[in-house]
């Protein structure tokens, strides 16, 4: 790896943190990359799918899941992991990560993670060739490509401290605050850096100055490095070593911090905690001086390191290894934003043309586009272009649903309100209010009981047993009149369709074999058509390539349903403009067809 | 710091809690008492279960963090010979030690107020063994010496094997590697359980969550009865969370020597435990004359560097440094009012003994997330009570500051300084940020 980041690199940000997100987002959208750089975000408590973030002036949608699992799974190309779990989780939130594979880096803020555990968890993860930056860190950068969090700080700093595009400095610090000092100090006294990382100020970090610099040594973009140590530790000394061994030939500009510490016997911790000189070569003066000896430029004091920055830059432009920068055009994110109340991903309406699910409408609506009402439900309903035989099926289940003659408790309460005077609309609503778990519910529970069984292997005999203890009679199966000798032929046609077209249709196999227990017992006991609808469903989605999960939510969320709701809107307003047609009267309830039971109320 | 240095008296006591689970096969008796003053230790014998203390020579010897307590003479095994110490013995020399300062080879120098006394245990030089662990780099090492006592430092190389065990290494790999190496010159006799004890040795200390573990000497008895003769330990603090119970309400105390943080340090510590954010406070001259209110950890090391070397380039000393601290990680208007205000009130106690003026600088990089103008106000809160006593001691205010919001922050602390009429500077990123330092000092 010689770039710990590029324009592609995305992430996933462990904790919702929406601030420090949008921070990244900003800065996204401010050097114009085509994605954002947090692919997804892992929040175990929430129970939002989504968290909305600006995109400059627009916004954009950032899925949310429970697990880092998931959201890997989801997500596989996103190769950083942003952890901002607290010093409690952090180790196990990183121990997973590596678990689960995939990740090239793993950044973790936390501050104060057992020193016991941090060791394990760097260990673990350098063995697994996971590069972790921190803990105790704000993060890293790859200037004009990826930012972690809030690495940089404001977008008008990281404008002004030049952190919006490559330069040609490798910056590494312990320090987080003074990282972005020494990234303002660059930018003024040179061009500004290619790629930084503050390293994290505890005991144990994953990845050292010599892990970053030797990384840089190997950047192409990276002509000169920046060094900010501290006293405590003996890690610049193995910038020392390297040098000496010719593994870092770039000019070398570093200072360690904690010069003061010498006024001090003992007892006062300057610095971090990893900042505690143990011995006297692990004094900040004794760094310098081994520093300098191997031709790091040293400067005289830290007040003096910009200078010393100028005079090495400019060294490298004279000699024709740094060249002049163009600036690249910026976006601006607008200082005033106002965030949408309300979402739409379906349709659009803003272009020339209104849209379902990018398609114009013209696209799809007359004969000759070929497509019919199935389409425009896979569109608006499923933001997906379903083949042929699905978008048939779509269509033959709302012609096979769209009624079943006045009597049934619908059409009744639609013939009633329409007979009172009541609108078309009026009239059909009343209608559809009677959908539910008792009048069209059928579709919907079939699905759900049928797929329950078969996700559970359970035989026929076992989930007979099953919805017994369940105490529900099984949705979908039986009929008033019908038989296995006197076939419903809507049931026979849509099996028919489903055994020609359909790829594959386990779940209908599977309620078969449940229909010749059920049959056996009592003739009656069909599948009937909205048994076989709800399954069908199943099918149709399985064969799509939907995922159990994915079926279970449409099936939670009444997708369903809604096909019977379109379905039977048809047979409704039929018979509401069949009523208007015979203007009939209003229509009182005979009384003599109401068993009348009232006794006078007791007094309490 | 994540490095917490325990009493002697708390190592021995958290062995013996958890004896049983990791030196089953060894007996300890944890005989010891930790007492403020002789009156307390004649208190103690009295207690049930103290009775070994009137039946028993004593030793005693001060337990506050500080080692090499036998060169600076502090350790009571004898009265007319060794292993004669009787309780009263023992209660009026702890009082004697206790009645003036004590001053320690190593220059250290205070007042001695806790004591640990135990039961004299007579052995041979024989029997005295070696044994720690810390932690080296990256890897935990076991050292062991058949040389127990203070003498083990002269010659360690020589003296002492040690184990690198790395953080991966499976039980069985740190079992194989520590019976490799123990020393050749731990007599047989003792040899099979000096191995087991010093494979349980090193389960507890990292179990424990141990920064360094070290027995110097443990004497192995008869029947593996072992006795902890000194004890040095240091816990890692941060792994407090996880070991809450097993370590119960384990004292961290300052090291010898060392004064008591001031009511003002207190304060500040105090405020940092109940705040998401950082404060932290150090006094180092409550006379001096540069003041710092810092933000941030790092920029808090370099501002004070800066201070030693400009205060010594100017003629003055680092005497002139005041105080270091910080104030980071997105502080409240309050919690940062709170800081100001005591960084302050200290600062305008004391006039400069050479009538020079005083110095407040308000420094700071560019901050990541702090909104700078939220903790301003704070500040310019904390100048709107203490105006008068900073113009009495001639304060010239030094600011430099970025971050979120920090044009607005610079304006309202320049307004309100210039309002209540006080000396101030105020700059921002485009000024190096310790350059404030050379012109409060270079002149």
């Amino acid at each position: 790896m010689t770039k710990l980041f590029t324009k592609d690199t995305q992430a996933i940000f462990w904790n919702n943190n929406t601030t420090a997100i949008q921070r990244m987002l900003d800065y996204d959208y401010t050097i114009k990359r085509a994605k954002p750089s947090v692919a997804a975000i892992v929040a175990p408590t929430s129970g939002n799918k989504f968290e909305k973030f600006f995109w400059g002036p627009d916004e954009i949608m950032v899925p949310l899941f429970k697990s880092t699992a998931d959201a890997k799974k989801a997500f596989p190309h996103a190769d950083a992991l942003l952890n901002f779990a607290s010093f409690r989780t952090a180790y196990d939130v990183t121990m997973e990560a590596v678990e689960i594979g995939g990740f090239k880096t793993v950044m973790v803020t936390a501050e104060g993670i057992p020193e016991r555990l941090a060791r394990k968890m760097n260990n673990t993860a350098r063995t697994n060739g996971v590069t972790v930056i921190g803990p105790a860190t704000v993060g890293a950068i790859a200037p004009g490509a990826f930012k972690i969090a809030n690495i940089g700080g404001t977008i008008e700093n990281i404008v002004q401290s030049k952190l919006h595009r490559c330069g040609s400095c490798g910056l590494v610090t312990r320090s987080g605050g003074l990282f972005n000092e020494l990234s303002n100090i660059i930018a003024i006294n040179a061009d500004g850096i290619a790629e930084g990382v503050a390293i994290g100020g505890d005991r144990f970090v994953g990845s050292v100055f010599i892990d970053n610099m030797l990384r840089m040594e190997k950047n192409p973009e990276v002509k000169y490095m920046v060094l900010l140590g501290e006293v405590g530790g003996t890690e610049e000394y193995k910038i020392i070593d390297a040098i000496k061994a010719g593994q870092i030939t770039k000019p070398v500009i570093a200072w360690c911090i904690g010069t003061i510490a010498k006024h001090f016997s003992s007892g006062v911790q300057f610095g971090h905690a990893g900042a505690s000189a143990n011995a006297d070569a692990e004094t900040a003066a004794a760094k310098n001086k081994a520093m300098a000896e191997v031709g790091i430029y040293v400067p005289a004091s830290f007040n003096d390191l910009p200078n010393k920055i100028a005079e090495v830059y400019n060294e490298l432009k004279a000699k024709g290894i740094v060249t002049e920068i163009t600036e690249p055009d910026m976006n601006t994110c607008p200082t005033v934003r106002k965030s949408k109340e309300f979402i739409c991903t379906i349709s659009d309406d803003r272009g020339d043309e209104a849209t379902y699910a990018g398609f114009p409408i013209s696209s799809l609506a007359t004969p000759d586009t070929g497509k019919g009402i199935g389409d425009v439900v896979s569109l608006l309903w499923f933001k997906k272009q379903y083949p042929k035989w699905a978008t048939d099926f779509i269509e033959t289940v709302i012609k096979t649903v769209a009624d079943h003659g006045p009597a049934v408790s619908g059409a009744h309460n639609a013939k009633v309100t329409a007979r009172a005077g009541k609108s078309v609309v009026e009239s059909l609503v009343t209608g559809l209010l009677t959908i539910g778990p008792r009048f069209g519910g059928a579709i919907d529970g079939a699905a759900e009981y049928f797929k329950y069984a078969d996700d559970n292997k359970l035989t026929p005999a076992d989930f007979l047993n099953h919805m017994k203890k369940v105490g529900v009679p099984i949705p979908g199966i039986g009929h008033r009149i019908k038989s296995l000798k006197n076939p419903d032929l809507r049931v026979e046609g849509l099996k028919k369709y489903a055994k020609e077209h359909f790829p594959s249709t386990s779940l209908l196999d599977y309620a078969l074999t449940v229909e010749q227990l059920t049959t056996s017992k009592k003739e009656n006991l069909i599948l009937n058509v909205d048994g076989t609808i709800g399954i069908l469903m199943v099918d149709m989605w399985r064969a799509l390539g939907y995922s159990e999960e994915d079926i279970n939510e449409f099936i939670s969320s009444g997708t369903l349903n809604a096909f019977f709701i379109v379905g039977r809107s048809i047979g409704f307003i039929g018979h509401v403009l069949d009523e208007k047609r015979l203007a009939m009267p209003m229509y009182r309830h005979p009384m003599d067809d109401i068993l009348y039971d009232v006794q006078v109320a007791d007094k309490i | 710091m994540a490095q917490k240095a325990i009493r002697e008296y708390d190592g021995k006591a958290l062995f013996s809690k958890q004896w049983g689970n990791y030196f089953s096969g060894f007996h300890y008796g944890f005989k010891s008492v930790l007492v403020q003053s002789g009156a307390e230790l004649l208190a103690k014998a009295e207690e049930h279960g103290f009775e070994w203390l009137k039946q028993e020579s004593l030793v005693a010897k001060p337990d506050m963090l500080f080692g090499k307590r036998g060169k600076n003479d502090l350790v009571l095994f004898k009265d007319q010979k060794p292993g004669d110490v009787s309780l009263a013995v023992a209660a009026k020399w702890i009082d004697e030690k206790m009645a003036h300062t004590v001053t320690l080879l190593s220059g250290q120098h205070g007042h001695l107020t806790h004591f640990i006394v135990e039961p004299f245990t007579p052995h041979s030089q024989e029997q005295e063994y070696y044994i720690s662990a810390t932690c080296v780099g990256e890897d935990d090492v076991l050292y062991m010496s058949a040389e127990g006592g203070m003498e083990v430092e002269e010659g360690w190389d020589e003296k002492v094997n040690e184990v690198v065990i790395p953080i991966d290494m499976s039980d069985a790999d740190m079992e194989h590697a520590v019976k490799a190496n123990i020393p050749t010159d731990i007599p047989a006799k003792d040899r099979e359980s000096f191995t087991s004890f010093a494979i349980a040795f090193f389960k507890f200390y990292r179990d424990m969550n141990f920064a360094y573990l070290e027995i110097n000497p443990i004497v192995m008895l008869d029947n593996n009865d072992m006795a902890i003769l000194d004890l040095v330990a240091r816990l890692d603090d941060t792994a407090g969370f996880l070991m809450r119970d097993t370590w119960g309400d384990i004292e961290y105390p300052t090291a010898f020597g060392m004064e008591d943080q001031t009511a003002e340090e207190k304060a500040i510590a105090d405020a940092d435990s109940k705040s998401g954010a950082s404060l932290k406070l150090t006094i180092l001259n409550p006379l001096g004359r540069v003041w710092t209110m810092v933000a941030g950890g790092g920029a808090s090391v370099v501002y004070a560097d800066t201070i030693a070397d400009f205060a010594e380039a100017t003629g003055g000393s680092i005497a002139d440094l005041a105080n270091y601290g910080e104030y980071s990680g997105g502080p409240t208007t309050s919690e940062t009012k709170f800081y100001a205000d005591t960084v302050i009130d200290l600062m305008t106690r004391h006039k400069d003994s050479k009538g020079r003026d005083k110095i407040l600088i308000i420094g700071g990089a560019i901050a990541n997330f702090t909104d700078v103008a939220k903790t301003f106000t704070g500040i310019i809160q904390s100048f709107e009570t203490y105006a008068d006593k900073m113009k009495e001691h001639n304060t010239k205010i030094y600011v430099r500051r970025g971050g979120p919001n920090y044009e607005k922050g610079l304006k309202d602390i320049k307004e309100a300084a210039d309002r209540l009429g006080l000396y101030i500077k105020v700059y921002g990123p485009e000024t190096h940020v310790t350059d404030i330092v050379r012109m409060a000092l270079e002149k």
